[in-house]
């Protein structure tokens, strides 16, 4: 006789692939450390002091919520940590950590816990709490300081220790070309949020998300293709096509949010198809804030708005099922 | 060229990919005869056989016991000789008690008279059809369809014939050493499903990770310009009926109906030994390849045991536990039956029986969906797991089946793939059912009211 005492009855399958929501927020981590590295080379520690702060803050501000509420702490899938790195991101590096620390809050509380926790939010917790910054704080979200300028680790940011410049943005908001040049923006070397100004680094981020099957290209791909499209056909002012497209596509948050925050999982759509609209309609709001909006940047709003469209989205573009033919649409019976 | 679908999974790791390494060198070995056999009368999809056999009575090796109970049914035969000792419901794999014909074993293996090679050249289609029925053969590779079943819905509808050597099931070897060892059975066996159905084109559909089997296969194949053999991307469910057909033909069966209706049939590695067993020898079923593997297993192996043994003797035989099982199961790890018995029989379609120890099924407690869609790209039919299993828990039962559910073949691709660990799977069964019954109490209602409608016109002509 065997001893068949610990013996379960499931249903099958009766195996499960290595990958989980644990593994999977840990490879975004990883994915976003080479742009943290970068920034905390380009803008110094103090970038990587505002970072942390943000992710002890999500962590903490979601365990007290659990606590709060009485369920099981969900700080385990690691989530609130991709959120806390993605505020801190998204703030440039003279912002205060209080400020931070208010913008995690909104994130995980409001945005992300009161509508059920993971996987139930509507909007992007960390371009939320973005956009809560810039509404409360406009002038801490748009203090851009010089590369390799001496900030204090913690302190407030003064006039003197940050030679204020202007993003690439908003010199191409007149219709002229950036004073950075593209190999300084492919590499980081300009104003702007923490992780948003090396596009090589995000890049190389979203290609270990790819290998690692974590995201999939399509949301990524129309994105940025939209905006080099319409860029290039579309160029403000009288200067070269190419020059403009390059460098409407690496500056900005275009890489940051095309390839971390249009693909959050819960905030984008699951089918093919609609995932490509998604990216469509990001790359067609993005030029169009920037090119007509009040604002020099528009990838975060453009990202939320679309946000709200996924359900939507997903609505329209089921995708042909095995055995229904291509030509008749018949509907399941 | 390689053939495959689109979508899928690949279970297993980089070491082992498929889990399969530890029986796929494994020669078959003949599993000693049970002391007792135990021959349920289900042991294929349709109505169960009816006994016709006594308690007492002597049976022989390959006697019919139990007879086909429709069109859409197999008959039964001893697998050992010796006596009825019981005609009563035992356990069967699907966990309920079922009409099982219990023959205590003689050891002398004496063989039935109505045993005995057919000429399968001299005879005609109907013959040949009626000699596979009697033999009890039904799809082994799980599904248990009565083969004649299928040869005979499928003659002048196919113009293709595909021997499923996909196995495409983690863990299970069963085929690939049948097919390693014993090829003139399967190839003699698809030439002759070939000849009965009249089909120009017979394919032999092998998974690339059993390319050492090519070989074999190819020179059998060589005389025969019908027959063809096609490597096939490893990748599960590449075995499943639809996604094989897909593959080596490129068409799809239209949902809701059979291969038949894309034209195509398809026979199980052993299925079509089976078939060429009953032709050269005259024997029915009475045996099959079992796999025994998974963690918890000692010594894993392929077994070649009698139907109706009881799978405690072929734990025995590869050496016990290693640990106290947490897992049992008859089939695969993907789609296989989880047991809480050792007393079950080995049945036609058994074709691997695992027990694992370790963490495998990692289950977990209020799993979240994430929406990350990796259970839509592994879905091998197209479908939208993820909606059909938030409209499922809301018994929003039309959505659910405009997002695939009625489609949906339990393949679990979606399911193994999620990162969340939803079990996808059981609630897709859950739905399935709601959505059956209703639609029976749908037409039940359609069917009332019709003829209460039929019967107030009956009354007003009447009273005309």
């Amino acid at each position: 006789m065997y001893d068949l005492s610990k013996v379960v009855v499931t249903s099958s399958p009766h195996i499960k692939a290595a990958d989980d929501t644990r593994s999977m927020m840990l490879d975004v981590l990883l994915a976003l450390l080479p742009a943290l590295c970068v920034a905390v080379y380009t803008f110094g520690p103090r970038a990587l002091v505002l970072t942390v702060i943000s992710m002890v803050a999500c962590a903490v501000f979601e365990t007290i919520y659990n606590k709060i509420v009485k369920q099981p702490n969900t700080v385990g899938d690691l989530s609130c940590l991709v959120t806390g790195a993605l505020i801190a991101f998204n703030v440039p590096v003279a912002a205060s950590w209080w400020m931070v620390v208010f913008g995690a809050l909104f994130a995980i509380v409001v945005v992300k816990m009161l509508f059920g926790g993971l996987g139930k939010n509507f909007m992007n917790p960390a371009l939320g709490a973005r956009a809560f910054m810039m509404a409360s704080w406009a002038g801490m979200m748009t203090t851009w300081t010089q590369p390799f300028a001496d900030l204090p680790l913690f302190g407030k940011v003064t006039v003197t220790d940050a030679i204020s410049t202007a993003t690439p943005l908003a010199a191409m908001k007149n219709g002229a070309l950036p004073d950075a040049s593209l190999k300084q923006m492919l590499i980081g070397q300009t104003g702007g949020v923490i992780g948003e100004t090396c596009a090589a680094a995000l890049i190389v981020g979203g290609i270990y998300l790819l290998w690692r099957k974590v995201i999939t290209i399509n949301i990524p791909a129309a994105y940025i293709l939209t905006v080099a499209v319409i860029t290039f056909l579309f160029p403000m002012g009288d200067v070269s096509r190419i020059d403009w497209m390059l460098s409407q596509v690496l500056s900005g948050g275009l890489m940051l949010g095309a390839i971390f925050m249009a693909t959050d999982y819960v905030t984008s759509p699951v089918t093919p198809k609609g995932q490509i609209i998604f990216g469509i309609g990001c790359g067609l709001l993005t030029v169009f804030i920037r090119y007509f909006g009040g604002l020099p940047e528009g990838v975060s709003y453009s990202i939320l708005i679309m946000n709200t469209l996924v359900w939507a989205i997903d609505k329209i573009t089921h995708p042909r099922k095995f055995g229904y033919a291509l030509d008749k649409k018949k509907e399941a019976q | 060229m390689v053939y495959t679908f689109r979508g899928g999974i690949h279970p297993g790791t980089h070491a082992d990919p498929g889990y399969k390494a530890a029986t796929n060198t494994k020669p078959i070995e003949k599993l000693a005869l049970p002391d007792q056999v135990i021959l349920p009368v289900s042991m294929h999809i349709g109505a169960p056989a009816k006994p016709i056999v006594s308690v007492g009575d002597t049976v022989d090796l390959g006697q019919p016991i139990a007879e086909a109970g429709g069109f859409v049914s197999a008959p039964v035969h001893a697998t050992v000789s010796g006596k009825v000792v019981a005609i009563e419901p035992r356990l069967h794999q699907n966990g309920s008690k079922i009409l099982s014909v219990v023959i205590e074993n003689d050891g002398e293996d004496r063989l039935h008279e109505s045993v005995h090679p057919y000429d399968f050249a001299s005879m005609s289609n109907e013959e040949r059809i009626e000699c596979i029925r009697s033999a009890g053969i039904v799809g082994h590779g799980g599904a248990t369809f009565p083969t004649h079943v299928k040869i005979q819905s499928g003659i002048g509808k196919c113009d293709t014939v595909i021997i499923n050597g996909a196995e495409c099931e983690p863990y299970i070897t069963s085929d690939h050493r049948l097919l390693l060892e014993r090829p003139e059975e399967v190839v003699g066996g698809l030439k002759m499903l070939a000849d009965i159905m009249g089909v120009q084109n017979a394919i032999i559909a092998i998974e690339e990770n059993k390319s050492d089997v090519f070989p074999g296969i190819e020179k059998l194949i060589a005389d025969d310009p019908r027959l063809k053999l096609y490597p096939l991307k490893c990748k599960y469910p590449q075995g499943a009926e639809k996604q094989l057909i897909n593959a080596c033909t490129g068409r799809e069966v239209p949902s809701g109906k059979l291969p038949a209706d894309a034209g195509c049939a398809v026979f199980n590695v052993d299925t079509a030994g089976a078939v060429y067993r009953r032709f050269t020898t005259g024997m029915p079923v009475i045996r099959r390849v079992v796999t025994v593997s998974g963690s918890a297993i000692a010594e894993p192996k392929n077994l070649e045991a009698r139907i109706g043994t009881p799978v405690e003797k072929l734990i025995d035989a590869c050496g016990g536990f290693k640990e106290a099982p947490n897992k049992l199961l008859a089939g695969g790890p993907m789609m296989g039956v989880a047991q809480f018995s050792l007393d079950v029989p080995v049945m036609k379609g058994t074709n691997a029986f695992l027990a694992f120890c370790g963490e495998e099924d990692k289950r977990v407690e209020e799993p979240q969906c994430i929406r990350c869609g990796k259970c839509i790209n592994a879905c091998p039919m197209h479908l939208l797991p993820i909606y059909m299993n938030i409209y499922g828990k809301l018994d929003d039962l039309d959505n659910a089946v405009k997002c695939g559910m009625m489609d949906c073949i339990e393949c679990g691709s979606c399911a193994y793939v999620c990162p969340a660990r939803i079990p996808l799977v059981a609630q897709f069964r859950l739905t399935k059912g709601k959505i059956q019954a209703k639609r029976a109490a749908d037409k039940a209602k359609a069917d009332a009211e019709k003829a209460k409608a039929e019967a107030e016109k009956a009354a007003a002509d009447e009273k005309k």
